[in-house]
């Protein structure tokens, strides 16, 4: 319950407050947040199976986003910034992809 | 059956510990910076989310692009000009065809012609004065310059020279035929003429009448057969018998060299 009041909050202070994103950060933000919700994702799933650790969620998200823009930064210095982002996304996207039926599967048992 | 729901319990109930408020922080930053994004994204375009090397792309092609908007402006504000100069050329060809073809049609009979030139009249009392005479004075007329000439018969001598209404009037040009005609008079180009005669010339006046004045030349020819021969110089006279052009039925055009 309170992740996901958290999460509201979170929206909320974003459409409140109407920050820009910083230059620097500009090609790492969507890229981190696809990872995070990568470890959302996993982390729902791992709740649903019972096995769900808070260390180890913190740790996968935290570790998550920082791969991924480690990864997208490499990228840049290699000048393969762009496909390698596009390869970062559609990795992580697999992933949710599974996960989300991995949920779906425990939830509907479908 | 029983681990999903104690699953979806655990997940529900709030248990307050620091781990918990660590994933609580990472979720609203989740939110956070995913409503930050989208933001962005919506907001500026899709320029701005757009990585430096796309960005040198994209000016790379509207560089590309401008160069060749360049080059087609180029080439057609030269082609605008091109044909604003050809219009005027064209322009200055068709003034002076028109130009041509009114010169021509003096030649040819077909538009009125006025000028300085002379008038002679010669009258034939005793009617032998025939289409050789005449035409001895079309040939000194012609010889003296004449550009126009018009033969007008029978004149009314009664008025005034200026004013005289001719008879009929023939336009006289190259193809023209003196003919005698059957009851007297002169056949010109099927026109019936009678005496007294009268050539309304446009040319140099004072050459044309020293011509048909000199000795043994056309005044005297007629005197000489008892007409009279009156020539009046005129700073304007005006031919302006017409002769429809008949188009020829052989001769064409031939291309001419180096044109």
């Amino acid at each position: 319950m309170i992740p996901a009041l958290a999460l509201v909050v979170g929206v909320v202070l974003g459409l409140v407050l109407e920050p820009t994103v910083p230059g620097a950060l500009q090609p790492y933000l969507p890229i981190a947040v696809v990872a995070a919700l990568d470890a959302v994702f996993g982390a729902i799933r791992a709740q649903l199976e019972g096995i769900f650790d808070d260390r180890v969620f913190v740790v996968s998200f935290v570790s998550n986003v920082l791969v991924a823009g480690l990864v997208v930064f490499l990228g840049d210095q290699l000048g393969v910034g762009g496909q390698l982002s596009t390869g970062v996304v559609v990795v992580l996207g697999i992933r949710i992809f599974s996960n989300a039926a991995a949920i779906r599967r425990r939830v509907f048992h479908a | 059956m029983t681990e999903p729901t104690r699953g979806w319990r655990r997940l529900l109930a709030p248990r307050l510990r620091r781990v918990d408020l660590a994933v609580a922080a990472l979720l609203a930053v989740l939110g956070f910076a995913a409503v930050v994004q989208v933001r962005a994204t919506q907001e500026d375009g899709p320029l701005a989310a757009a990585r430096q090397e796309d960005l040198v792309q994209i000016l790379d092609e509207l560089a590309n692009r401008n160069d060749r908007l360049r080059a087609e402006v180029s080439a057609l504000n030269q082609a605008r000009a091109e044909l604003s100069t050809g219009g005027d050329r064209s322009e200055a060809a068709l003034a002076e065809a028109r130009r041509r073809a009114q010169l021509l049609g003096v030649l040819a009979g077909t538009v009125p012609a006025r000028g300085p030139g002379l008038l002679l009249t010669i009258t034939d009392p005793e009617d032998r004065i025939g289409p050789d005479v005449l035409l001895d004075a079309l040939e000194e007329l012609r010889a003296a310059g004449a550009e126009a000439i018009q033969l007008e018969g029978p004149v009314d001598l009664s008025v005034d020279a200026a004013q005289a209404s001719a008879g009929d009037r023939v336009r006289v040009v190259a193809s023209t035929a003196l003919v005698q005609g059957d009851e007297g008079g002169i056949v010109v180009d099927g026109v019936q003429l009678y005496a007294p005669y009268r050539f309304v010339v446009v040319g140099d006046s004072d050459t044309l009448a020293s011509a048909v004045g000199i000795p043994g030349g056309v005044v005297d020819n007629v005197e000489q057969r008892n007409g009279s021969a009156l020539v009046e110089q005129r700073d304007e006279v005006t031919v302006d018998a017409l002769r429809v052009l008949k188009e020829p039925r052989y001769a064409r055009p031939a291309p001419e060299d180096g044109d």
